[in-house]
This record gives C-alpha cells, structure tokens and sequence, in this order.
C-alpha cells in the first residue's frame, strides 16, 4: 500500500461568511470549544488481494488483449500505482460481443427464475466482499471509504438483489403485450460511482434476459475486474458477462460494435450526443444518463439546520463528481444571508484529505484531467465576476485535491452557473418568488434532478410538479434507489433506470 | 342554372388558426392543387405556439384533456360525410374515419390512467416517501404516416396530446387534405389555440429542421422512412432529443395506453417520512 495522505481540516475559527455584513444574530454562536481534533482512522487494506495486472474478461475467463497493451491504474490521492489493466484493442472488443451474442442464446432462454438464481446469488456476494470492494472502490476512485462503504457498495448489492426478484415476474411488469430481451447490451460507464453504475446497467439487463459487455472507465476499472472474479464464484454462464477496459476509443468501438443491439451510456453530455449521433439509423436502442447542472432550491421556511447538511451533501458527496449533484443553490432572497453564514461555517468543518480515513468527507479528485477541468472552470467564474469562497484548508502535496468551494454574486449567464464542474464547486444565486425560483432553476439545457426545501407540503408538491428534471429530491437530497427509477429530462439524457420503469429500457414489447 | 361550388382552400392549422404558408408557396399531390407548402418559419411559429400552450394544456385536469379529446371525437362524426369524401369515398374511408373516432375515444378515456399505468409509488430501503410520476415530455413533432392519410395522424396525435403534450405534426405529404381538415375538427372541438398545429409541406424540406430545432422535446418519427429516420436521428442528437422509432409494422396504429406512455417522462419525487 502506498503512503497515505494526511487528513487535513480547515480551522473554523477562521472562516470569514461570503458576505459582509448582517451583524452577529445567534447563527453567529461558534460551539464552544470552536474546533475538534480528529485522529487519524485508517480503513484497514491488508485484507485485499488486488492482482498486479488484470486481464480482459471475455467469455468467462481472463484473457490478455490482443495487442498485449496495458495501462496502470493509479490511486488519485497518492499518485501511486495500484494495479496494471489491459487496453483493449478492437479484436478483443468484436471477442467480447460475439461472446456475449454466443450467450445471449441460451441465457435468454433460461426460465426467468434461474435467471434470478444468479442474480441473487451476486447480490450476496457483494454483500460478502463489501468491505473489500470498498476500499479498491475508495483506492482507485478517490471517493471517502465512508461513502464507498455506507452508500456505494450496499446499494451495489441492493440492485442485484432487486432485479433478481424480478426475473421471474416480468409478464406483469409488462402487461398487455408480450415482450421479449434485446440482446447484446453494450455499457459505458462513468468513474465516479464505478460499481454502482455496473450494477445500474447490469442487473436489469442480466433480468430480462440480454446478456453485457461492459467498459468500465479508464481511471477506475478495479471493482468491474473485481465483479468479474464474482461472476465466476457465482458460476454465471461464460460470456453473460464481459468486462473490456481501456479509453474512450473502446467504448466508441462497443457502442458501433455490429452485433450489439442495445448501447446503454452514462456520462458526459457531449460524448452521449456523440453516441446518440453514431447510432443514427443503426436500430439500436439507447439509453442516456447524462450530465446535470441540478437547482438546489431553498425557501426562508426551511428548516436551516437540515437544509444546510442537505445542501452539503448535495454539492460536496463525492467530490462534487455526481450528475445529480445540487450545483445551483437558489436560495431565497430573505434569508440569502443568514443562510450562506451557516454554510460557509458548516463548509469549514468539512475534512479533505486521505479517502480511506473513516472521518474523511472530501476525498480525492478522480484524476489530474478532472482537476484541470475544475480548476479552469472555477478561475472562469473569478474572471467573470463570481466571488470564490474556500474554507482554509491544507491539502496534502501528492494526488490531485480540489478544497470545497463556493460562489456568490453569480449571473445566471455566468460558465459556473451553466456548464457542469463535476466538482466541489457550488454556485449561489437568489430568488424572490417561487415562479421566480422555478424559472431560475428550468433556465437549463439540462433536467436530471432538483431539489426543494421548504416547511410546506403544498409548495414542495407545487414546486416538484414545475421543475423540470427527472428526479425531485424534498427536505432532503442525493437519495438514491433500486426501486426508485432515476434518470433526466431534456439533455440530461432518456431512459430511466431502477424500479419497473427502468426494465423498459432492456425489452421489446408488442 | 345551378350554384357554383365554392371551393375551399386548403390552409395550414397553426396557432388555433387557419392561415397560409407565411412563404406564400404552395405543392401539388396527384389529386390536389395549392397545398400550403410550410417553410422552416411556419415550423419555427408553430413550435413557439406550443411551447407557449404547452404548461397550460399540461396542468388542465387529466379529466378535463379526456373531455376535449372525446369533443373532437362529436365534432368528426359530425363531419364524416366530409372526410368520407376526402378520404375518396368508398368503405376503405369509411372505416378509416371509424377507426379515427375509436382512436380518439380510446385516448379520450386514457387521460386519467396514465399515471395508474405508468406511475408508481417505489419501496425505498429507507424512510422516505418516494413515487413516480409520468409528465408530458412536452413539444412533440409528429411526422404522421403517409398511410393511412388520416388514421396515421390521429392516432399518434391523440396518443400524445391525452398526456399532456402539445403537438406540431407534419401531416401526409402525398395526400395532405385529410390531415389539414382535422385542423378545423380540432378548433371546433375545444384544442386550444397552439396546443396542435398542422403543417402540410415537402418532408424532405422540413425534416432537416425539425431535427435540429432546439425547443422541440421529441420527435415521433412514425411516418419516417429509413432514410429519413437516420437523418433525424443524427440532426436530433444535437439537442438529445428524443426519437420515437416508427416500430414494428401496423404497431404504431393499435391502440394501447403505451402509445401515450412513450411521450411521457417519469419524474420521481422523493420526500422524508418523520415527525
């Protein structure tokens, strides 16, 4: 294991509010004692067996790729090298479909409650290696083990367990109309939830009877490679599931691949309109969970203790790198100052620093791409106007961080107030009326999730029933479901997945 | 000495109103002359009515949209004889105009089942209250089906606007006139102004720009041909909008809540559960 980084906090005692002014009123009162010690809590690693160099996974068994390339995957908090994974080349992705379509033949005709057998029996697996998937998951993503352990990997597992059960019931999740699998599903999936989106994609269309070849990103391909070893303790049929890692190049090779009847995606916009544009006329179906640049809308009677958290949680869970992520706090006029005092201070107690330290809240930035990619944003919105505030806090030297931070005095015409950062990055604006909330927070190319805090039930109804975005989070933020179908409106991308609405994307009907 | 027939001209239905291509430009079928050919303007005016129409056609009660639908379906039985007439005659029209009807009733009392149908309340692992709502996915461009002239509308037009959407359709190319005329079916029978407007005009003219409109929320592509449902895809790519395939033959014409279903989008709304 490589050295760790320290776990830095800022001081609070030393957090000036956004704004001047607005006198000392009580939400001033700073906890006595004014500041806590932490020591450090290191999430143990000397229970994993990662392997050195991991291998393609076609047809049921590790392979080496075709051009023998390979490509280190690193830990984004140290910089230091975690395992070797292969780089798939265009022969090994046409393997790995046509396995998939060998499958597909047999797997799709397998009584739907076997079927689920195996889905069941991958849920408990998980459940098995949790701690250890999550700590590769924190390792090679850079995301707190507080996370990976507490919200990540269980609901990996709760979406195995939840598609399992419907395997077997799917005539009456279609009624009227016989349906009937598609076929090869070719996946690409993002880096910031890596095993949780396998398990988004995977597990229904392992239910409904296609059969997957998945492309894990490129920075964080460990847990799918892990997944794959759980395939084989689960005796899952070679070729129902196949794992080609590599870059941005094997997912365009997937997605056009012939033999693939089916391209689920999610990820950035502009690649997802990259996609939808190459399957033009292809018959494929696709599904698109894209980018968001979420409203986080609160009313002055909120309740402030809680929206605040809410907000916090909103905008600085996994870095910030979430589509979902409450990236435009609207906040209401009245209460703007008060508010953003309580925030800054809340903002201040937030630990950055060492993913796999239990009392981390901010971990690492994914990669040295992602880190550029927000450090330019965020000096765009300096430039044009918007007034930065970032807790002080000490980073640690090595591995790629970005501090928590926050914008006011933000014009909605403002790039951090229209483009996704896909960081710890917030953006404040106000507004004086609910129609006026709503017109801020629909003023967006983008629609996958919102959120609204306010005392009444009418209001929140009100406001859910107006803004456009897939998914409404009330009095409460970034809750996430088997159950609970999730996916955008608008250039956030179609399709929804988890719950039986989510099923629809991996069937014919009629 | 009998009375001169006076003829009708054949206008587009645009903003709740009968008028003329704004180019001035007119096309002529085999057995029509002077159809409105519809320039990229007319499409543009027609997207911003409904964008425009849309919020409040959306939040009417599904109850209240059902009623409207079922009006249309009195005022084109009222008026049968009509398009028994432009449809050519014969039994072939006949039952395509009762077909239209059974399309319009059947979508009259889908209004209030969607979200029964495609909703749902979801059983989180946690102490939330979390269900699912459909809603309209908003503008829809409709390029309705060559054939039949009239069915070929209505039913992906009924389907779409019982959930809430409002609607640009390019009616049949070839054989426009059925489609213009339900225009006057649908102002009489309570649509408001802008919900749907009806473009007659040259496919391989208009598509190009319904695919790269930026407001439009989705395409239904039932009348595309391959060519053309390739060319739409790319253009809609732009914006991520949503491309309704044709699907598989004589699908797109049998009647089932999922044709509404498919211009909907779930919204799921989660809310905490305590005291």
């Amino acid at each position: 294991m490589a050295t760790s980084p320290p776990t830095t906090s800022a001081t609070p005692d030393a957090a000036p509010a956004p704004r001047p002014g607005g006198g000392h009123g009580a939400e001033d009162r700073r906890p006595a004692g004014g500041r806590f010690t932490y020591a450090p809590a290191p999430e143990a690693t000397d229970h994993l067996r990662l392997r050195d160099r991991y291998e393609l996974f076609i047809d049921g068994q590790f392979r080496p790729p075709a051009a023998g390339e390979h490509r280190l995957s690193i830990n984004p908090a140290t910089e230091e090298p975690l395992a070797e994974v292969a780089e798939a080349g265009p022969e090994d992705v046409e393997r790995a479909v046509a396995a998939a379509a060998r499958a597909f033949r047999s797997w799709s005709r397998l009584p739907g409650g076997r079927r689920g057998r195996y889905l069941f029996r991958l849920a408990r697996l998980i459940q098995e290696r949790q701690r250890e998937l999550a700590v590769v998951e924190s390792l090679d993503g850079g995301k707190p083990i507080r996370e990976s352990r507490d919200v990540d990997i269980p609901l990996v597992a709760q979406h195995f367990f939840y598609h399992a059960g419907w395997a077997d019931k799917l005539d009456h999740a279609f009624p009227g109309a016989p349906w009937r699998p598609l076929g090869v599903c070719g996946q690409v999936i993002p880096w910031n939830f890596p095993l949780m989106m396998l398990a988004w994609k995977i597990a229904p269309a392992l239910a409904t009877g296609n059969t997957v070849v998945l492309k894990p990103a490129e920075t964080t391909p460990l847990t799918a490679l892990l997944f794959a070893e759980l395939c084989q303790q689960a005796g899952l049929p070679d070729g129902v599931v196949n794992v080609v890692t590599g870059g941005g190049p094997v997912g365009a090779q997937l997605v056009r691949a012939p033999g693939v009847a089916k391209v689920a995606f999610t990820g950035s916009t502009a690649v997802g309109k990259e996609i939808q544009r190459a399957l033009a006329g292809s018959g494929k179906r696709l599904s698109l969970e894209l980018g968001g640049k979420a409203a986080h809308v609160v009313f002055d009677d909120a309740p402030m203790d809680q929206a605040v958290e809410g907000v916090i949680n909103g905008i600085y869970f996994n870095q910030g790198h979430v589509c979902c992520a409450g990236s435009r706090l609207l906040l209401q006029e009245s209460m703007a100052e008060p508010f953003l005092r309580r925030l800054t201070r809340r903002m201040a107690r937030l630990r950055v620093g060492d993913p796999l330290d239990k009392n981390t809240d901010v971990g690492a930035i994914n990669s040295r791409e992602q880190l550029g990619r927000i450090t330019e944003l965020v000096a765009s919105g300096v430039a044009q106007g918007a007034r930065l505030y970032q807790p002080p806090c000490e980073l640690p030297s090595r591995g790629f961080w970005f501090p928590p931070s926050l914008f006011t005095d933000v014009a909605p015409s403002h790039r951090i107030a229209r483009e996704e950062i896909f960081g710890p990055v917030l953006a404040v604006l106000t507004f004086r009326t609910p129609a006026e909330a709503v017109e801020r927070a629909n003023n967006t190319r983008y629609g996958l999730s919102a959120g609204v805090w306010t005392q009444s039930g009418a209001r929140i109804l009100w406001m859910s029933q107006r803004m456009r975005a897939g998914v409404v989070w009330a009095n409460t933020y970034n809750q996430f479901d088997a159950a609970a179908p999730f996916g955008g409106f608008r250039e956030s991308g179609f399709g929804r997945e988890g719950g039986v609405q989510g099923l629809a994307a991996y069937v014919e009907r009629g | 000495m009998t009375a001169l027939a006076v003829a009708k001209t054949a206008k587009l239905y645009l903003g709740g109103a009968f008028v003329r291509s704004e180019s001035g430009r007119v096309y002529r079928t085999e057995v029509a002359a002077n159809i409105p050919r519809a320039s990229r303007k007319d499409l543009r005016e027609a997207v911003r009515a409904a964008r425009a129409a849309q919020p409040g056609w959306a939040r009417r009660a599904a109850y209240n949209r059902g009623q409207v639908l079922y009006r249309v379906a009195e005022m084109l039985e009222g008026r049968r004889r009509e398009f028994v007439a432009v449809l050519g005659g014969g039994r072939g029209a006949g039952r395509e105009v009762d077909a239209g009807l059974e399309a319009l009733v059947y979508f009259a009392g889908a209004a209030d089942k969607l979200s029964q149908l495609s909703g749902s309340v979801n059983d989180v692992a946690g102490p939330y209250f979390n269900f699912t709502v459909p809603e309209p996915v908003g503008v829809v461009a409709l390029v309705a089906g060559e054939r039949p002239a009239l069915l070929g509308l209505v039913v992906p037009l009924a389907a779409a606007l019982c959930g809430g959407n409002c609607v640009v359709a390019l009616v049949a190319e070839t054989a426009p006139l059925p489609g213009l005329l339900l225009g006057e079916v649908l102002a009489t029978g309570d649509i408001p102004p802008g919900v749907v407007a009806l473009l007659s005009g040259l496919r391989s003219e208009l598509l190009p720009w319904v695919g790269s409109h930026r407001d439009l929320d989705a395409v239904d592509a039932v009348g595309c041909t391959p060519e053309q449902l390739t060319a739409l895809e790319e253009r809609a790519a732009d914006s991520v909008m949503r491309v309704l395939p044709p699907g598989a033959a004589g699908a797109a014409l049998r009647l089932s809540p999922q044709l509404a279903v498919r211009t909907l989008e779930m919204k799921t709304i989660w809310h905490p559960v305590g005291t």
